[in-house]
């Protein structure tokens, strides 16, 4: 039988970055896949003809600009256009817009608060500075503070003396933005309830938390530090959906030789004598590998695919306690054109950005407590794009798709799982919030797709459908992703590795665990470093 | 004519009477200045009918610091010196609570729960040492910092590395998860996830609800005691602790100025127009009051006034007194029972429940709550054959849409006591008296912004470096001569002493150094 210098299990976009790092490197690899197509959460369907739909992940930012120079993957078919801004309704026929242009968001907030729109640029200041401070760590390991390795050492130093760098007020500030909730931090700089809420909205998407949740200012950062084309902080399309994120990297990766093998869902990934040897497919066959990388989350690694006694106890445990909670589903619509917005002027950009339809901080809070009580939001946070009118590839000539990302939505209702009425009365709920603020959406709507927790679980195989493969709290970041004692993509059976977004640096289509876990496996294999570990643009 | 003072005091609550004694212990002549005609702050004992008595806020003692036991010299009467906690269970099913011991749940909670107990008392124990002493400042040279820095460290490196593990995990997290993965009992997650959220603007599933458990756990790992003669007695015993130690008291003196000039405190005018100087200015308000009210904005940097404005500290913890012609009946509660402290909070989803509308200006429409009978042990406090209870309940926000007032308080009472007949059904109709007090009123009564107990909520982002602000951690404020000693400053609230204790500590130090 053949082995293979290394299985990567799960052909996400996180499994597919750490497959083309070891292939660069000259391993021997195989990526293997459950579904029929490649990208996990980062995918393009043709679910009906001539119409694309990125079903699970639909925005393009966090994917780290090193990887992509590093993997060329401009050469594999990947371009990212920039598109920016967002749009507010409000429940008194007005509306707030956040644009790219400083100069036109500035008057735009100055229309509802003179005050806010002379706070913005402070606010903006502090943020970045955080994410500045953020940004050196995420494709690094983190450093185990329990260790006394030199490397981790070394590590903690770094972090250390980057916060020393900061001065004595700035880290104190940083302490705290570390761990407040998003709605006080934003009542630090503003006023106005709908400028609040606006910007309130990055601090919850992904997680099973409040905007008064303390720990949500840090969640910010996750959907601020991203960059295109160098300029931080602003989002992209992937032309031809996030399917072709997933693309670019498999082209990658088969360009260096390795071999990708859809269809071939992993039962068991085998353990024997406390060495990993392979993995077992759900048809009966076995592959031989010397390492295995799981791109599955943490849970379903562990809790589905291997047995209790192949790790430590108190490892299993552990693992079993992770939260990986369903908090977001999405509703993905064909339309038979555009609609119309008629709060927005005529030809407004905001079309062409991201649409909300809550317009305070009390109706973000109210969505998360009918989650807490285990059902879906009834006033639910939407965002809404429509990527066709930036690519318009994805649709026929003249129609539209739109995105649809709802918060919150339960794993289950109530403990038990969806009902088809249930369903459906979740994506009515989220279709007359926008039709509230659009008069001829529902006659537009050609047929849609409903997607909950339960879904994204069943279809892509992320525990109970997180976004994230696990709720990005303090107590799971870092040093503690996903395990404390095994953050360093190892997992506690010699030859054994995780690579997907349980591990630090946590969630979103950023591909820098997988890289960071690429570099590992190379420094135990003795092999060249092909990953890229510091920042060229700071 | 004025007179001098080496140091003023302003406010006699527990924690300016402890710094006033230390400064005075400390050779310095001290004047504490105290509003209401009473001494204690919130830590009073008070008549709220004819006859019967009760502790106006905090009813049980369980944080005061031993090293300020000791340096006073306290010894406190105690009625009682080891409460259980009984959680009351409408089915009858009660938990008591004692230490580490849980009495009516399973043996694998029991097991678990010795566990968690140990676990957690260990950490507050970390904790506790560096309560004790003014935070470091952090990213200075100074030796002694780096030094409490590195001790820090250390001792957390000491836990060893599963327990480290454990307490860098733990730290921020929340409690509703912590109970969840631990426990099967709701009655053991309901008071657990209560205890983490007594006195705070969170609820269980709000992460730094660990951090808050084991502050309450800091100091005596819990162990409840009820002073003899309400909480008043502490404080009485305290005020003759200053006189002892020399320190001049004036009760009905409100302070209405803290007087600047140059950049400096000069000393502090009464309400009545009386002036008193002294370079030094001890303020046991809150961190809002003291400076934004009684310094005022304009001998303060824009940017320090700023972080003082947004300090939050809105109170959600109400006080309700009944006067009782007798005890309630209780099913499954022996009579010799009623010295303990009952909890109502039947699982950890209710307390979630309980804490969601307070983020809207609502009140719980089924609040959680501590109730204690104080007369059962302490004679005085009832006449002969009556009762008091003294209940805390939760949540009652300070910023009540609407407003606190008659009407609201009414409808707010009613509701607790709706909850508390589901186990003491014949409670109503032994009320001869009652009395509510809401955040509103303890603002109002004992001059506290926003009726919050700890003076600013206590989570991280108002803790330790940054309590009650980053830059003013260390007790000393940005007016020379001007310092805080009230539970805004760190560690933060309860009958500790801590911050009188550290403030003392700090201000006589720092003349060392000068």
């Amino acid at each position: 039988m053949h082995t293979y210098d290394a299985i990567i299990v799960g052909a996400g976009h996180n499994g597919l970055t750490t497959a083309a790092f070891l292939a660069k490197a000259g391993l021997d690899v195989v990526c293997v896949e459950k579904n029929d197509y490649i990208g996990g959460a980062a995918v393009s369907r043709e679910l009906y003809d001539n119409w694309i739909y990125s079903n699970c992940s639909y925005v393009c930012s966090l994917l780290r600009p090193e990887i992509y120079r590093a993997l060329e993957l401009h050469k594999h078919g990947l371009q990212v256009t920039p598109y920016g801004g967002s749009v507010q309704f409000m429940q008194n026929g007005d509306y707030f817009g956040s644009y790219h242009d400083p100069e036109v968001a500035y008057r735009e907030m100055a229309r509802h608060s003179q005050h806010d729109a002379d706070a913005y640029e402070r606010y903006s200041a502090d943020t970045m500075r955080q994410c500045r401070f953020i940004r050196d760590f995420l494709l690094r390991t983190a450093p185990d503070p329990t260790s006394f390795r030199p490397k981790d050492i070394r590590g903690l130093m770094a972090i250390g003396s980057k916060f020393l760098e900061m001065g004595e007020d700035r880290m104190y500030e940083t302490i705290r933005f570390w761990t407040m909730s998003v709605a006080e931090y934003l009542d630090e700089y503003f006023e106005s309830d709908i400028i609040k809420t606006s910007l309130s909205g990055s601090g919850i998407i992904g997680t099973a938390l409040g905007v008064h949740s303390p720990g949500t200012a840090y969640v910010l950062l996750h959907h601020y530090m991203g960059e295109v084309d160098g300029n931080v902080g602003t989002w992209g399309y992937a032309r031809g959906g996030m399917g072709a994120v997933s693309k670019s990297i498999a082209g990658a990766f088969q360009a260096y030789g390795g071999k990708l093998r859809t269809e071939a869902g992993v039962d068991k990934i085998v353990v024997k004598n406390g060495k990993v040897t392979g993995v077992g497919l759900e048809n009966g066959e076995e592959l031989a590998g010397r390492i295995v990388v799981s791109a599955m989350d943490v849970k379903r690694t562990f809790l589905t695919c291997m047995d209790r006694s192949d790790v430590p106890e108190a490892f299993y445990k552990r693992v079993e306690n992770f939260k990986i909670r369903g908090s977001s589903g999405k509703l993905n619509i064909a339309l038979d054109g555009l609609p119309e917005f008629p709060a927005l002027p005529k030809n407004s950009s905001l079309y062409i950005s991201d649409m909300h339809f809550i317009d305070s901080m009390e109706r973000m809070e109210r969505a998360y407590d009918d989650w807490k009580a285990g059902t879906w939001s009834k006033d639910p946070y939407v965002d809404m794009v429509i990527p066709t009118l930036v690519d318009p590839t994805m649709a026929p000539p003249g129609k539209h798709f739109m995105s649809c990302f709802i918060q919150y939505c339960p794993h289950q209702i109530e403990g038990r799982a969806w009902t088809d009425p249930e369903r459906e009365a979740f994506a009515q709920t989220v279709i007359d919030q926008i039709a509230n603020y659009s008069p001829n959406f529902k006659d537009l709507i050609l047929h849609y797709e409903v997607r909950t927790p339960q879904d994204i679980e069943d279809q892509i195989g992320i525990t109970e459908g997180n976004i994230f493969h696990g709720e990005l709290t303090m107590d799971q970041l870092l040093f503690n992703r996903p395990v404390p004692g095994y953050a360093q993509y190892r997992a506690p059976v010699a030859g054994l590795y995780l690579c997907g977004s349980s591990t630090h640096p946590g969630g979103g289509v950023m591909a820098a665990p997988g890289a960071n876990a690429a570099r590992e496996i190379l420094a135990d294999l003795g092999r060249g470093n092909t990953v890229p570990e510091n920042f060229g643009d700071d | 004519m004025t007179d001098r003072y080496d140091a003023i005091i302003v406010g006699g609550g527990h924690n300016g009477l402890v710094c006033a004694t230390l400064l005075a212990q400390g050779g310095k002549r001290v004047l504490l200045l105290e509003a209401n005609d009473q001494l204690g702050g919130a830590a009073v004992t008070r008549r709220f009918a004819d006859g019967y008595e009760v502790s106006a806020c905090a009813h049980l003692l369980y944080q005061l610091q031993p090293a300020v036991r000791k340096e006073l010299k306290l010894a406190p009467p105690l009625a009682d010196d080891d409460l259980t906690t009984i959680v009351l269970d409408e089915a009858g099913g009660h938990l008591r609570i004692r230490g580490n011991d849980v009495d009516g749940v399973g043996a694998a909670d029991a097991e678990s729960f010795r566990a968690f107990f140990k676990r957690m008392t260990r950490f507050a124990d970390l904790l506790n040492t560096y309560l004790n002493k003014a935070p470091p400042r952090l990213g200075t040279r100074n030796l002694r910092d780096l030094g409490t820095l590195a001790r820090l460290g250390f001792d957390i490196r000491r836990l060893g590395k599963t327990e480290m593990e454990a307490f860098l995990r733990l730290i921020g997290m929340n409690m509703h998860d912590e109970v969840t993965e631990r426990f099967e009992s709701p009655l053991l997650k309901g008071a657990i996830s209560f205890d983490a959220v007594l006195g705070t603007h969170l609820g269980p599933r709000s992460p730094n609800t660990i951090m808050t458990y084991l502050y309450r756990l800091a100091g005596s790992h819990g162990r409840l005691s009820a002073p003899a003669g309400g909480m008043g007695a502490v404080c009485d015993e305290l005020a003759q602790a200053a006189r002892a130690a020399g320190v001049t008291i004036r009760t009905g003196a409100a302070v209405k100025r803290i007087v600047v000039g140059n950049g400096r405190v000069t000393g502090v005018e009464t309400a009545s127009g009386e002036l008193f100087e002294s370079s030094t200015v001890v303020s046991n308000a809150d961190p809002k009051r003291t400076l934004l009210d009684l310094v005022g904005a304009q001998h303060l940097e824009a940017g320090f006034t700023h972080r003082v404005h947004h300090l939050r500290a809105r109170g959600n913890a109400a006080k309700l007194h009944l006067a009782l012609d007798g005890l309630p009946t209780i099913a499954g509660i022996d009579k010799r029972e009623y010295g303990g402290r009952f909890v109502i909070a039947p699982d950890e989803h209710y307390v979630e429940r309980a804490f969601n509308p307070a983020k809207y200006g609502e009140s719980s429409p089924e609040p959680v709550l501590e109730i204690t009978f104080p007369s059962f042990r302490d004679e005085s406090l009832a006449p002969t054959g009556k009762h008091v209870m003294s209940a805390v309940v939760q949540y009652a926000p300070y910023a009540l849409k609407g407003g606190w007032n008659d009407e609201s308080r009414r409808a707010f009472e009613a509701t607790a006591l709706r909850v508390i007949e589901k186990t003491m059904p014949d409670i109503c109709s032994r009320i001869l008296a009652s009395e509510l007090l809401t955040p509103a009123d303890i603002e109002q009564e004992f001059h506290i912004s926003g009726g919050h107990w700890h003076h600013g909520e206590l989570t991280l982002d108002q803790f330790l470096f940054v309590r009650p602000v980053a830059g003013a951690a260390r007790y000393r404020m940005p007016v020379d001569g001007l310092y805080l000693c009230g539970a805004g400053a760190h560690p933060g609230g309860g009958v500790s002493g801590a911050a009188g204790r550290n403030a003392a500590r700090q201000i006589i130090a720092g003349e060392r150094a000068a």
